[in-house]
């Protein structure tokens, strides 16, 4: 009997490793093992025709600590967070919400919301481009009809980041809110009715029942939000390369650089770690802290 | 099919067997394109004329992007173990190719002296380091200045006598300057440390020494260059003020945003198929003396290849350089005849004859010097990079950042004296 029970679970066990194994294979080979190597390589020298590589333990990381540049690409990608993961959000959620109401021409507009998504990232930086640039640029011409100066939006340090982030934003809103529209459709009609009935309010059943039931939706956006964040790096090649003097460079950006501009691999790594350990803390607060407040249905 | 065949290769030499078949070597080439065009086809087509005359090697040439981009891809294609026998990459990566041990230096594959002396001089500077030659130049440039005839007519100003002094350029920029145009366009974005070496030459002073290991960017005579840059537009009105983006410069001048820009002499062909107007290129004005940086591109052999493949690398270098063929190239692109024997050929004869500005970036080569590079290149480039740009956007006083950039560089450069 019991020898039977332990022949099932045994079977059972085999079963669940089974399942688990294609999935346990790539994460193994495309994110385990890069990591592990990444770690590992960011704890040597560089290897050069002077001096070969050697174990220097955290060397590669109090350089980066010493290193001005390092917090300025820092405190540039904050503010590029902090400014673009909610405006694009709340963005996202108006559109939906009105891109799911009874208007005419849902469609269109559902669509036109979509267009910079399907953008390849290369193309639209190269649009956005054109549209800064000073005198024949869209928005200079724009401006011009009211008299306004010509502006060098990406020229200038006070400006150049906030172009970037205005990209961003175009980009990121209309893709988000592709999974707005997902979650509204899954909200049944008949809390509405039940909320008619109790004679509530549109704003207090946006406030107190879709809200709510979309916070998981919220969730999910706001950790591809956050992922996006450090991942920025295409459109910096074609709009400004980090300048004007690191103005507008990233950390992606600055770690690209440093790998295959500086030839400094090791540096690289170390600022990857230091990328990877940051977001697996920001997504442990997600999912451990958020997760507990999110109602699902 | 390839692949394959590359498979097959590859457990025929694991299994230690010896091909009877293999007489064929092959190649793999990496090569940027940084200026317009569709030029690609055109190196497919001196390739296919390589494989023609030689049917014992086959070159896969591919194109990978600018200069970073083919840097990147070459250098990934050797890490991880895949065929990269030659590549064309910045004339100012040799130090750091050779710090990585990654190049083998032309003396090691011919003995062929007066191969490598017939180009010209100017050319080969970046490429000799320590003694030895390690790039052979391909796509060449200088800066030229290109300017708009018919605003030069309008404004009153003799379309056939460009600035040749910083004063004139000032004086005339003055009069080309109206609410919609402006006087001149030097890029700040990209490259500009390569435009500012170009000014600071022009003021008698050169940014870099030649063993690649001292900086002079806190000379007086460098400051008051970045002074003058930013005067331009500060001071005098004929340039934009923050910086000029050096990817749309090229449709801001065919626009008529700008009377005068200056940009790679590689931009020529594409300048000259594009333009609705009349214009001309002019050598860079003189202020102590005259000059620009050349730019571009080298060819460089790995290490990592077997002898076979050295000298096939070699055959198709010798190929793409010769007289015809650079001449080809020079025609599609505006980039210049690596060889005083290239602009002998009947076909740069008669497209210099129809078209002179074609030569303007070869007549400033008597005038050239080598475009910067140092060890550590990128880093130290990267300083003086933002210091040019904080000048320009007003964040620091030229001096200052200068200094700034200067200590970086020999905090970087210190390990190699």
């Amino acid at each position: 009997m019991s020898q039977h029970v332990n022949l099932e679970r045994r079977r059972q066990a085999i079963y669940g490793w089974l399942l688990l194994s294609p999935a346990a294979v790539l994460l193994s080979l495309f994110a385990f093992y890069p990591s592990i190597a990444t770690f590992i390589s960011s704890l040597f020298s560089k290897n050069t025709r002077r001096k070969p590589s050697e174990f220097i333990g955290t060397e590669n990381y109090a350089d980066l600590f010493a290193d001005p540049t390092f917090w300025i690409v820092v405190k540039n990608n904050l503010f590029y967070a902090a400014i673009t993961i909610p405006v694009s959000i709340a963005i996202a959620l108006a559109m939906a919400l009105w891109a799911n109401s009874k208007i005419p021409a849902r469609g269109f507009v559902r669509t036109a919301y979509f267009t910079p998504t399907v953008l390849p990232m290369i193309a639209a930086a190269n649009l956005w481009l054109f549209f800064y640039t000073p005198g024949l640029g869209v928005l200079d011409q724009i401006g011009s009809l009211f008299g306004l100066p010509s502006v060098n939006w990406l020229g200038q340090p006070e400006t150049a980041l906030w172009a970037i982030i205005i990209v961003t934003i175009w980009k990121e809103a209309g893709f988000f809110m592709i999974f707005y529209l997902a979650a509204l459709q899954t909200i049944p009609e008949d809390l509405k009715e039940a909320a008619d009935i109790e004679g509530c309010s549109r704003w207090t059943y946006t406030r107190r029942i879709v809200l709510p039931l979309l916070m998981p939706t919220t969730l999910f956006i706001m950790v591809n939000a956050m992922i996006n964040s450090v991942k920025l790096i295409d459109h910096l090649f074609i709009l400004t390369k980090g300048g004007p003097s690191d103005a507008s460079k990233l950390i992606l950006y600055y770690i690209w650089e440093m790998a295959f501009a500086f030839f400094d691999a090791p540096h690289a790594a170390a600022m990857t770690i230091l990328v990877l350990a940051v977001l697996c803390i920001v997504a442990a607060i997600q999912f451990f802290y958020l997760d507990r407040r999110t109602h699902y249905q | 099919m390839k692949h394959l065949r590359t498979l097959g290769l590859s457990t025929a030499l694991v299994a230690g067997m010896a091909l009877p078949a293999a007489a064929e070597t092959e190649l793999t080439m990496y090569y940027p394109i940084a200026v317009g065009g569709a030029l690609t086809e055109v190196v497919d087509g001196i390739v296919a004329d390589f494989e023609a005359e030689n049917p014992d090697i086959k070159v896969n040439a591919i194109y990978s992007g600018n200069y970073d981009d083919t840097r990147v891809r070459a250098l990934s294609a050797l890490n991880s173990g895949e065929p990269a026998q030659l590549a064309v990459m910045f004339s100012i990566d040799a130090y750091d190719l050779i710090e990585q041990d990654l190049i083998l230096p032309f003396d090691d594959l011919t003995d062929d002296a007066a191969w490598l002396d017939s180009f010209y001089p100017a050319l080969m500077a970046n490429g000799k380091i320590e003694g030895k030659t390690w790039g052979i130049p391909f796509q060449r440039s200088t800066i030229v200045a290109y300017y708009n005839k018919d605003m030069f007519r309008e404004a009153g100003l003799d379309p056939e006598s460009p600035p040749s002094t910083w004063d004139e350029m000032i004086e005339m920029g003055k009069a080309l300057t109206k609410d919609d145009t402006y006087g001149l366009m030097i890029p700040s974005t990209g490259y500009p440390y390569w435009m500012f070496q170009a000014l600071a030459i022009q003021n008698g002073k050169e940014v870099m020494s030649d063993d690649g290991l001292t900086t002079a960017f806190d000379d007086q005579a460098v400051v008051d260059t970045l002074e003058f840059w930013k005067s331009l537009s500060a001071e005098h009105g004929i340039m934009p003020t923050g910086t000029v983006e050096w990817g749309t410069l090229r449709q801001a001048f065919l626009e008529g945003q700008t009377a005068m820009m200056w940009h790679s002499t590689g931009n020529l062909t594409a300048v000259k198929n594009n333009a609705s107007f009349d214009f001309g290129v002019a050598e860079l004005p003189a202020n102590v003396r005259k000059g620009s940086p050349t730019g571009g591109g080298n060819f460089y052999v790995f290490k990592d290849t077997t002898p076979e493949e050295q000298a096939a690398a070699l055959k198709l270098i010798q190929f793409m350089t010769a007289p015809e063929q650079a001449a080809e190239w020079s025609i599609a692109t505006g980039y210049m005849g690596v060889s005083p024997a290239a602009y002998e050929t009947d076909a740069l004869k008669a497209y210099t004859q129809e078209f002179p500005p074609a030569l303007v970036a070869r007549n400033q080569l008597e005038n050239a010097v080598a475009e910067f590079s140092t060890f550590e290149t990128a880093r130290v480039r990267d300083g003086l990079n933002n210091a040019i740009q904080s000048a320009l956007t007003g964040a620091k006083e030229p001096a200052e950042a200068l200094g700034e950039a200067q200590a970086a560089a020999d905090r970087l450069l210190k390990a190699y004296r």
